[in-house]
């Protein structure tokens, strides 16, 4: 079922490979024997109910977190050498916003990876914060320090700093949380664009509703894999009841219906439009 | 009315005499007072983003029992040996809090008050317990003062007198500060703004935490002989705590928290000339005065700007959040 493209990215390692992969925090397992292979230039929602372990996994990958057993490995290599080939996008709320920076220093610190020791941002990662600042629309508030942002605002200042690592694997955590519908279209627009562009990108997500029109791979999540792989093959009722078990609502439901539904006969290409 | 409850405050006595009668005394006691209250302001604005200042204020506190062991093991007063103790105390200080923290139910502030009032209390039991050997007031551990900072011996480079050693030493100490502080700026800024995302650029965070405690334990046994371990964290919270009402970009807040500095050792210095009261406890209270006055009249987040906003009789500078485009 592989394209001749997707045959042709297997031959170089894939931008990110999970393998066997257990965390615990003290003695309870979070994630429990997590397999994965995510091919180059997909979009894969990670998708699962509360607690399921959907950031760990992110910051597993990044090794931010003691793993219990298992590997992860980001095009071939351990995660620390090649880091300047993974952009992050972490939680809004994992960062003080009264932190005395404005958005345009948020956004440099996309640089500090390539940077290395001992150097400064030059004027050429000016203007690269500048273009990524601008591809958001938020140069106007470039000087304007972020808590003066609103929540949408400050998410696109998030995914600037992360369009300035000028990665080849993107890490979102929950981009769309708090965010208005303006930004969310802004958002999914360059998520389409980097896609384009041949960069892979992995999408923690809550929200079932748009999960399938965003993506076009799901991982779907609940302590372990439940489902992996195409959206259309893994978005399906059996499986979505199997992640979410009784904890499904009625947002989930509309969703479940228009799983149904595409389960009928529409292609995820024409919902997606 | 027998007696004043204010000392007469003489103008002569208070601002002309120290510049010229005792010149070279006021000179570097107003800047041994400055380098400790600059350099534990320029750490301190990176503790206080950090929301580390409890554990700033327990290392300073343990360093009693640093020192107090350092002494006893070596039975003299050198910097070195002190330095070794007080560092060492330091990192004991954090480990413990740490491992309280990730090994049992105990809430960080918690863990921080069980390890700092325990290593203090070693700390107090030793020096009453070895009074007699131990040459360590522990008075002038916990208060300190710098008109007892010792002027008398000088250091000299190739025979060149500098000025007194302690002076010297604490800028030392200020320079190395100033020089990590530049070469590490970007590494400091995003390990206190975003550990995470720090991680992920391939910027260890806990290196840098680690970093920062150590420096911050250095600092603070540089300054308890000036300022004592109970008003050090003072001159490491206001600096930075008053620049950063202030200002909304780290470089100007680290510039603000030297002026301040700079202001707690000049008017500090004078206060304690005119009630004959201790250098290190006025220089604290200017701090105090100094916040609270930034704290009311700040300009777009104090209290008074705060409260016309409120009734709309001033309309905030910034324009309001824009609706998203």
């Amino acid at each position: 079922m592989e394209t001749p493209n997707e045959m042709r990215a297997a031959k170089s390692p894939p931008p990110l490979e999970v393998h066997d992969l257990t965390v615990a925090y003290t003695k309870r397992p979070v994630l429990y024997g997590i397999d994965l292979e995510v091919p180059k230039g997909s979009i894969v929602g990670v998708v699962g109910p509360n607690g399921a372990g959907k950031s760990t996994l992110i910051k597993a990958i990044m090794g931010l977190l003691p793993v219990a057993s298992g590997w992860t490995k980001v095009f071939g290599q351990p995660f620390n050498q090649a880091v300047t080939r993974v952009g992050y996008v972490p939680q809004r709320e994992s960062v003080d916003w009264d932190f005395p920076v404005n958005a345009m220093d948020v956004v440099l610190m996309g640089r500090y990876g390539r940077l290395g020791p001992f150097k400064r941002p030059s004027k050429a990662d000016k203007e690269i914060a500048t273009a990524c600042l601008e591809k958001v629309k938020m140069l106007p508030y470039a000087n304007r320090q972020i808590s003066n942002l609103s929540g949408g605002q400050q998410q696109r200042v998030f995914l600037a700093r992360a369009l300035a690592q000028e990665s080849d694997l993107y890490l979102m955590d929950e981009p769309f949380v708090g965010v208005d519908a303006t930004t969310e279209a802004a958002i999914i627009e360059i998520l389409r664009e980097l896609q384009a562009q041949g960069k892979t990108l992995i999408v923690v997500h809550h929200d079932l509703t748009t999960a399938p029109e965003y993506f076009d791979r799901i991982l779907l999540l609940n302590m372990r894999v439940v489902a992996f792989g195409k959206t259309e093959d893994v978005f399906t009722f059996e499986n979505l009841q199997q992640a979410y078990g009784g904890r499904l609502s009625i947002l989930s439901e509309v969703a479940l219906e228009r799983a149904r539904k595409r389960a009928e006969g529409d292609t995820p290409e024409n919902v997606g439009q | 009315m027998s007696e004043r409850f204010f000392p007469e405050f003489n103008w002569h006595a208070v601002f002309v005499q120290p510049w010229t009668e005792y010149a070279n005394s006021t000179f570097w006691i107003v800047l041994m007072g400055f380098l400790v209250s600059g350099t534990c302001g320029l750490v301190g604005c990176f503790v206080i983003l950090r929301r580390m200042a409890l554990v700033g204020d327990a290392i300073s506190h343990s360093l009693l029992p640093g020192i107090t062991l350092a002494f006893l093991l070596t039975n003299s007063r050198a910097t070195l040996p002190m330095m070794i103790g007080a560092v060492a105390a330091g990192v004991v200080t954090v480990a413990l809090i740490e491992a309280i923290r990730y090994s049992s139910r105990i809430k960080p502030d918690a863990a921080i008050g069980i390890v700092f009032s325990s290593l203090f209390a070693v700390g107090v039991v030793l020096i009453s317990a070895f009074a007699d050997t131990v040459d360590l007031d522990a008075e002038c551990v916990l208060y300190g003062e710098l008109i007892f900072v010792n002027l008398a011996d000088i250091a000299t480079i190739g025979g060149v007198a500098i000025g007194p050693e302690p002076v010297v030493r604490m800028a030392v100490i200020a320079l190395i500060a100033v020089a990590l502080l530049l070469i590490f700026f970007k590494e400091m800024l995003v390990t206190s703004f975003d550990s995470g995302l720090a991680a992920s650029l391939g910027i260890n965070p806990t290196r840098y935490q680690y970093g920062l405690t150590l420096f911050l334990s250095i600092v603070i046994v540089s300054s308890f002989e000036s300022v004592g371990v109970v008003l050090v964290i003072a001159m490491i919270i206001f600096p930075g705590a008053t620049a950063l009402l202030l200002t909304d970009r780290l470089p100007s807040a680290l510039w603000l928290s030297t002026l301040f500095s700079a202001i707690y050792a000049l008017a500090g210095f004078h206060l304690a000339t005119w009630l004959n009261a201790s250098i290190a406890g006025a220089m604290t209270v200017v701090a105090g005065g100094v916040f609270a006055v930034v704290w009311a009249a700040a300009p777009n987040r104090g209290l008074i700007a705060h409260a016309l906003r409120k009734r709309g009789m001033n309309r905030p500078e910034l324009e309001p959040i824009a609706p998203d485009a």
